[in-house]
C-alpha cells in the first residue's frame, strides 16, 4: 500500500483564470488587520465592521475558488509569488498551494471564522478594545490561511508562527488580568517547545533533501533513509503536538480559555488547534514512509483522547470542560490521521464537523456567560433552559453532535474512526479501538454533565444573578447557523469528503461497515449519557467536594502541570541560576577584569604623555632606535 | 676601493654636465598642483592688496574655486599615467586618487575654516604675535576679524600634500614634506581662544616635526649612499642589484619610515598628536586629521610599494609591530580621555594603525583598501570635528566631555549626527567605518598578516568603549547647568557636516560608488 502511494509523483500546476488570484484570500484579512492595528483609535467606530467584512469577503472568495476548483481536472494549483529567502542553496519562495485539502480548510476558516466574527461584534460590544480585538482576529485569519495555503514548509511555518502570535495576543487580550497574561505566556512558551521540534524537522528536510517545497520533498522522500524519515516525522509531530495541545504538550490549551470566548471558539477549538492535524495530513507521504512515526501518532492520539476525557469529567469551569473536550477530540483526529490510508479523510471529516459543533458549543457557553455575569462554574448554573431557549437549543444540538448521536454530524465523523482503529493490525488495533470506544463513553458522560448542570435541574446561581437573559440576535444567529451545520454537515461530509480529497491522499480502500462496533459505540455513548443524567439531573453541590484519588488527579489535570514543573521548570530554574552565577562571576568577572586592566593600563600610559616636548622628543628617539634595531635584527639576525 | 665595486657600472646616465637640458614637463599632469600653488600666491597678493575687511570675503571663494578647479582637472585627467618633470613626479592611479581625496577633503575642511557665524570674526586670531593673556590679546579675541592668511596657508599645505603623494624621488618628497608642514605649524598657532595652548601646540608640532624631518633627511642620505640614486625606480633596482652594504639600506629605510610614521601619527611617534590636535583651532585639526593623514599614508604607500617593495620581508615585521602598537596604544589611551579633541586624536592614532595593516599587506587589495579607508575616514573625522566646533559656550568650544552630558536632550539632531559618526568610528555596519575597516582587514588576511587583523579587532573592541561612553553620556545623562547650548551652525559648517555625514552613510551602504574607483586606481607605476 505504501509503495502505491509513493509511486504517484506529486505534481502541481499553475492556476489560471479566476483562481490565479487566490492569494487575495490571505491579503484581504491581512490588509484589514494592518488597517485596524495601525490606524489606532481613529478606526474605533467602524473597525469591527471592517474586520467582519474582510473575513466575509474572504469567505465569498473561498466559495468562488472552491467551485472553480471543483470543475478542474488537476486540482493541485501552485502559485509562486516572489522569492523570499535566496540564501546559497536555500531558495524559499512565497509560494501558495490551493488543492482540495487547503480549499476545505479555507472554507472552514473563513466560514466558521465569519460567523464567530459576527458573534464577536455583539460579544465584545462593551469592550473598549474591540477594534484591537478585531485587528488581532483578522491577523489570525490571515496567518491561518497562509498556514494552510503555503506550498512549502517555510510558508507553513510562517503561518504557524503567525497564528501562534495571534493566539498569544488574544489569550492575553485582557492583559491586565494576571491569569490571562500568564495563560498567554504559557501558551506561547509551550508552543515554542513544539515549534523548536518543527523547525528542526524543516532544517533536517533541507539538510537531507535540499528543499522545503512540498512537491519536491514528497517526490524525493523515498531517497531518504528510514531513520531520517522517522526523525523528520517525529520532529514534525512534536510541532503538531504543541500546536494542537496533544500529549505531552497539552497543558496550555485549557488555560488559553482566559481569552475572550470568541477566541476560544475560533482559535482554540475550530481552527488553530487543528493545525497539527493539518500538518500530519499534509505531510502524509512522510508519515506513510515511516511506520514508526505513524505508530507514535496513533499512540499519542489515543492517549490524549483519554486524558482529555478523564480531565473533562472532573472540571467545573464550562470553558475548561469544553477545552479538555477539544484536546480529546483532536486526539481522535490524530488517531485517524495516524492510522493513515482511508482514515486520513476520516480525521479531516471529524476536524470539519468538530469545527462546527465545538465552535457552536463555545459560542453557546459564551452566550450563557454573557447572561450570567461572566460566571463560568457549571455548579452555579442550572435551569437556564427557560431563560435562554435559543442557546439551549443550539448548545443541545452541538452537544448531541459531539457525543455522536445519530444522525448528527459527530456520529458520522467519530464512529468511523473507532471502526478504523479496530481495523489496525495486531493487538494495537484492539487497544486503540477500545481506547476510542471508552473515550466516546466518557465524552458522553462529561458533556451530559455539563449540559444538564447548565440548562436543567435546580437553579444554583450566585446572588448577583437575578434575571439571566437571552443574548442579542447578532450572537444568536451565528449560534443557529453553527447548530444547523452541526446537524446537517455530518452525512454530507461523510459521503463527499473522501472523494474530494482523493487528489491529495490518492485512492484509498475503505474498510467495510462494522455493525458490531457501531452498535457498541452507540450503546457506550447512551450509557455515558444515562449515568450522567442519573447523577446530575437533580443538580450538584455548589462547591467542589473532596473526592477520591482519581477525581482529584483529574481535577489537577492528571498532574501534568506538576510534572512539567518538577521535570522541566525546576531543572531549568537551577540551570538558569547556575548560568547566571557563571555569567556574573566567571564571564563578567573576566570581562570586567579585562576592562579594568585596560582602564588601568590607559591611566598608567597616560602619565607618559607629560606635555613636555623634551620627553616627547626622547620617546621619538627611543622609538627610532628601537625601529632601527628591530630592522637590523630582522634582516641581519 | 674593492675591485668588485669597480666593476659595477654606475647607474647614472652618461649625461655630460655642460649639456644639461630642461626636463620635459607635462603641464597638464601638474595642473592641479600648479593651480593650488598659483591660487595660494594670488591669496598672498590679496592679503597685500586689500584692506582687512574685504579680504576674508575674497579669500574663501578664491580658495574654494581654486580647489574645485584643481579637482575638476584631476577628474578630467583620471586616465593619465606618466612620470614627468625629469622623473620627479609620478602621475599614476594612486597619485590621482590621493590628489582627488586631498582636494575633496580639503574643500570640506575649507568650509569649516571659512565659518564665521559661530564666533565673531571666525575661529582664528587676528594677530598671532600679540602676547597671550594680555589686555590687547583679550580685546582682539573679542572683536577683531580673524586672520585671512589661513586660506593661502591652507592652500600651500594642500598643494604640498598633493606634491608629497605624487613625488617620485626622495628629495622632491622631502621638499613637499616641508611645504605642507610649515603652513600647518603656523596654522596651529592661530586659535582665537586658548592662545597659549595653541601656541604651545604649534611650537611642539614644529620642534618635533623638525626632529622627524631630520630623521627623514638622514634616511635619504643613507639610501643615497646605498643606491647612489634617490628616485624610486632607481632604489627599486638597487635593492636587488646594488653591491653596497645592505646595512645602509636597512638603516636608511628605518629612518625614512620613521619620518613618515611621524606624520601618520603611529606609535611611538604619535606623542605630538593629542597635544597638537587639542591646541590647534578645530577646523585646522580637522584638516590635519583628514588631509595630512591622506598625504602621509600616500607617501608611505608609495615609498614602501614602489621603492622598497622588493625588500618587503625585511620591513614587514617591523612595521607590523608598529601597527599593532599603534592600534593597541591608541585604543587603550582613548579609554581614559576626558577631552573630546584628545579622544578623537587617540582615535586617529588607532586608525593610523588600521591603515598600516593595509600598508603592510603589500598587495593590490591592501593598496585599494587603504585608499578607500583614507577617504572614508577623512569624511567621518571632518564631520566629527565639525560637530566639536558647534558645542560651545561663552568661552569658545566646550571640549571637556563632562560638558557633553545630556547633549541629546538639548539638541537631539546634533547629538544624533555625532552618535552616527561615533558608530562609524566604531565600525558598525551600514557606516563607512565598517566597509573601510573590513577592506583593510580582508587585505591583511589576504596578505598573510592575520596577526595584525587579530590585533585590529581587539583594538576596535577596546576603542568601541570610549566612543560608546560619549554616546551614553550624550543620551543617558541628565543635562546639567554646565551643558552648553549648541550653536546653530552656519551654512558652511552645515554643508561640511552634511557632506561628511552623508558620505559616511553612503560609503557604508553602497560602498560600490567608490570601491571600483579605488580598485582601478590601485596600481603604481615606476
Amino acid at each position: 500500500m505504501q509503495l502505491t502511494t509513493l509511486a504517484e509523483a506529486v505534481s502541481f500546476t499553475s492556476p489560471s483564470g479566476v483562481l490565479s488570484s487566490f492569494w487575495l484570500l490571505i491579503a484581504i484579512p491581512l490588509v484589514s488587520a494592518a488597517i485596524l492595528l495601525l490606524l489606532g483609535r481613529r478606526a474605533d467606530r467602524w473597525g469591527h465592521l471592517l474586520g467582519v467584512a474582510s473575513v466575509g469577503a474572504a469567505f465569498v472568495l473561498g466559495l468562488v475558488y472552491f467551485i472553480s476548483l471543483s470543475g478542474l481536472d488537476n486540482k493541485e494549483l501552485s502559485l509562486n509569488l516572489f522569492r523570499f529567502m535566496p540564501v546559497g542553496d536555500l531558495k524559499v519562495d512565497v509560494g501558495l498551494l490551493y488543492d482540495p485539502l487547503s480549499a476545505m480548510f479555507v472554507l472552514l476558516i473563513t466560514g466558521v471564522g465569519f460567523l464567530i466574527h459576527v458573534y464577536a461584534v455583539g460579544y465584545m460590544e462593551h469592550d473598549p478594545g474591540r477594534r484591537r480585538f478585531f485587528g488581532y482576529f483578522n491577523l489570525f485569519v490571515a496567518a491561518m490561511l497562509l498556514l494552510v495555503l503555503g506550498n512549502n514548509y517555510v510558508m507553513l511555518y510562517v503561518g504557524w508562527e503567525g497564528v501562534g502570535l495571534a493566539s498569544y495576543l488574544l489569550i492575553s487580550f485582557w492583559y491586565l488580568r494576571p491569569s490571562a497574561a500568564t495563560a498567554g505566556k504559557k501558551a506561547f512558551i509551550m508552543n515554542r517547545v513544539g515549534d523548536a521540534g518543527f523547525v528542526i524537522g524543516i532544517f533536517l528536510l533541507f539538510a537531507t533533501l535540499g528543499t522545503v517545497q512540498y512537491d519536491e520533498v514528497f517526490n524525493n522522500i523515498s531517497k531518504l533513509s528510514a531513520g531520517t524519515v522517522t526523525a523528520v516525522g517525529l520532529l514534525l509531530l512534536i510541532g503538531a503536538c504543541g500546536k494542537s495541545g496533544q500529549f505531552p504538550l497539552q497543558a496550555w490549551l485549557p488555560d488559553a480559555m482566559e481569552g475572550p470566548t470568541p477566541v476560544s471558539a475560533l482559535i482554540h477549538a475550530a481552527t488553530m488547534v487543528t493545525a497539527g492535524v493539518y500538518l500530519v495530513a499534509r505531510s502524509h507521504p512522510i508519515f506513510d514512509a515511516s511506520e514508526t512515526a505513524k505508530t507514535v501518532v496513533v499512540c499519542i492520539g489515543a492517549l490524549t483522547l483519554l486524558i482529555g476525557c478523564v480531565i473533562g469529567c472532573a472540571k467545573d469551569d464550562i470553558k475548561r470542560v469544553l477545552a479538555w473536550s477539544t484536546v480529546s477530540q483532536i486526539g481522535y483526529m490524530f488517531l485517524a490521521v495516524g492510522l493513515g490510508g482511508a482514515a486520513y479523510a476520516l480525521g479531516l471529516i471529524h476536524l470539519l464537523a468538530h469545527g462546527f459543533f465545538k465552535a457552536g458549543l463555545f459560542l453557546g457557553a459564551g452566550s450563557v456567560m454573557h447572561g450570567m455575569n461572566d460566571q463560568t462554574d457549571i455548579r452555579r448554573f442550572g435551569g437556564l433552559r427557560r431563560y435562554m431557549p435559543i442557546t439551549w437549543a443550539t448548545t443541545g444540538l452541538g452537544y448531541l453532535a459531539l457525543i455522536g448521536i445519530p444522525p448528527l454530524s459527530g456520529f458520522f465523523s467519530k464512529e468511523p474512526i473507532i471502526v478504523s482503529a479496530y481495523h489496525h493490525e495486531g493487538w494495537l488495533g484492539w487497544v486503540l479501538g477500545t481506547a476510542a470506544l471508552l473515550g466516546s463513553g466518557l465524552t458522553a458522560f462529561y458533556m451530559t454533565r455539563l449540559f444538564v448542570l447548565t440548562f436543567h435541574g435546580p437553579k444554583r446561581w450566585t446572588d448577583d444573578v437575578k434575571h439571566p437573559h437571552e443574548s442579542p440576535k447578532i450572537m444568536t444567529i451565528p449560534l443557529v447557523l453553527l447548530a444547523v451545520g452541526s446537524v446537517a454537515a455530518g452525512g454530507l461530509l461523510a459521503t463527499s469528503v473522501p472523494d474530494w480529497l482523493t487528489p491529495v491522499f490518492g485512492e484509498q480502500v475503505e474498510h467495510g461497515e462494522n455493525w458490531l462496533v457501531t452498535g457498541l459505540t452507540i450503546l457506550v455513548t447512551l450509557g455515558g449519557v444515562g449515568l450522567a443524567w442519573v447523577l446530575f439531573s437533580k443538580g450538584t453541590a455548589p462547591q467542589e467536594a473532596p473526592a477520591g484519588p482519581v477525581v482529584t488527579a483529574a481535577r489537577n489535570n492528571l498532574y501534568a502541570d506538576a510534572f512539567n514543573e518538577a521535570v522541566f521548570e525546576m531543572p531549568g530554574k537551577y540551570l538558569t541560576r547556575a548560568l547566571v552565577y557563571l555569567d556574573n562571576r566567571g564571564i563578567d568577572g573576566l570581562v570586567n577584569g579585562l576592562a579594568a586592566a585596560v582602564g588601568g593600563g590607559s591611566g598608567r600610559l597616560r602619565r607618559a604623555q607629560t606635555g613636555f616636548v623634551r620627553s616627547y622628543a626622547l620617546s621619538i628617539l627611543g622609538g627610532a632606535l628601537l625601529v632601527v634595531a628591530a630592522m637590523l635584527a630582522v634582516t641581519l639576525g | 676601493m674593492s675591485p668588485v665595486l669597480a666593476l659595477v657600472p654606475l647607474a647614472e646616465e652618461s649625461v655630460p654636465a655642460e649639456t644639461f637640458q630642461l626636463p620635459q614637463i607635462d603641464y597638464a599632469a601638474l595642473a592641479p598642483m600648479l593651480i593650488l600653488f598659483g591660487v595660494a600666491c594670488v591669496g598672498i597678493l590679496v592679503e597685500a592688496a586689500f584692506r582687512r575687511f574685504p579680504r576674508a570675503r575674497i579669500q574663501l571663494p578664491l580658495a574654494l574655486l581654486g580647489a574645485l578647479a584643481a579637482l575638476v582637472v584631476v577628474i578630467m585627467t583620471a586616465g593619465k599615467r606618466t612620470i614627468t618633470a625629469g622623473g620627479a613626479i609620478t602621475i599614476d592611479g594612486p597619485a590621482l586618487f590621493l590628489q582627488g581625496s586631498i582636494l575633496v577633503l580639503g574643500i570640506v575642511a575649507l568650509l569649516l575654516i571659512g565659518e564665521r557665524t559661530l564666533e565673531r570674526g571666525g575661529a582664528f586670531v587676528a594677530q598671532a604675535a600679540v602676547t597671550a593673556n594680555t589686555e590687547a590679546d583679550r580685546s582682539q579675541a573679542a572683536t577683531s576679524e580673524g586672520a585671512s592668511e589661513v586660506f593661502p596657508l591652507s592652500m600651500f599645505a594642500l598643494g604640498g600634500m598633493m606634491l608629497f603623494s605624487t613625488a617620485n624621488d626622495l628629495l622632491t618628497m622631502f621638499v613637499a614634506l616641508e611645504v605642507f608642514s610649515l603652513p600647518l605649524y603656523l596654522l596651529c598657532a592661530l586659535a582665537r581662544r586658548r592662545r597659549l595652548l595653541s601656541q604651545e601646540a604649534a611650537l611642539k608640532y614644529f620642534l618635533l616635526g623638525s626632529f622627524a624631518s631630520a630623521f627623514f633627511l638622514f634616511g635619504v642620505a643613507m639610501i643615497y649612499g646605498f643606491a647612489g640614486r634617490v628616485d624610486f625606480s632607481g632604489i627599486d633596482q638597487a635593492v636587488v642589484g646594488s653591491a653596497a652594504s645592505p646595512l645602509l639600506l636597512y638603516i636608511g629605510l628605518a629612518l625614512l619610515v620613521i619620518g613618515l610614521l611621524f606624520k601618520a601619527a603611529a606609535v611611538p611617534f604619535h606623542v605630538w598628536t593629542p597635544d597638537v590636535y587639542q591646541g590647534a583651532p578645530t577646523p585646522i585639526t580637522a584638516l590635519m586629521a583628514a588631509c595630512t593623514k591622506v598625504a602621509a599614508f600616500g607617501g608611505l604607500l608609495r615609498v614602501l610599494y614602489v621603492a622598497f617593495g622588493r625588500s618587503q620581508w625585511d620591513f614587514q615585521p617591523v612595521i607590523g609591530t608598529v601597527a599593532v602598537l599603534t592600534m593597541i596604544v591608541g585604543a587603550v589611551l582613548a579609554v581614559t580621555q576626558t577631552d573630546i579633541k584628545r579622544l578623537l586624536a587617540y582615535s586617529s592614532i588607532a586608525n593610523a594603525g588600521y591603515l598600516l595593516i593595509g600598508v603592510v599587506a603589500l598587495n593590490k587589495e591592501g593598496l585599494s583598501s587603504s585608499l578607500f579607508y583614507l577617504v572614508a575616514y577623512g569624511f567621518t573625522v571632518l564631520a566629527a570635528f565639525g560637530v566639536v566646533t558647534l558645542v560651545r559656550d561663552a568661552d569658545g568650544e566646550a571640549t571637556h566631555l563632562s560638558r557633553w552630558a545630556g547633549l541629546g536632550r538639548r539638541s537631539p539632531l546634533l547629538a544624533g549626527v555625532f552618535t552616527f559618526i561615533l558608530l562609524a568610528f566604531a565600525g558598525i555596519p551600514l557606516t563607512s567605518g565598517f566597509t573601510a575597516k573590513f577592506g583593510v582587514f580582508a587585505a591583511g588576511v589576504e596578505g598573510g598578516q592575520t596577526w595584525l587583523v587579530i590585533a585590529g579587532v581587539v583594538s576596535s573592541a577596546i576603542l568601541a568603549f570610549p566612543y560608546l561612553r560619549v554616546v551614553v553620556l550624550m543620551w543617558l545623562s541628565e543635562p546639567s547647568e554646565s551643558t552648553p547650548a549648541v550653536s546653530i551652525p552656519g551654512a558652511l559648517t552645515s554643508a561640511a557636516l552634511m557632506i561628511g555625514t552623508v558620505a559616511t552613510l553612503v560609503l557604508g551602504v553602497v560602498p560600490t560608488v567608490l570601491l571600483p574607483i579605488a580598485t582601478r586606481a590601485a596600481e603604481f607605476i615606476r
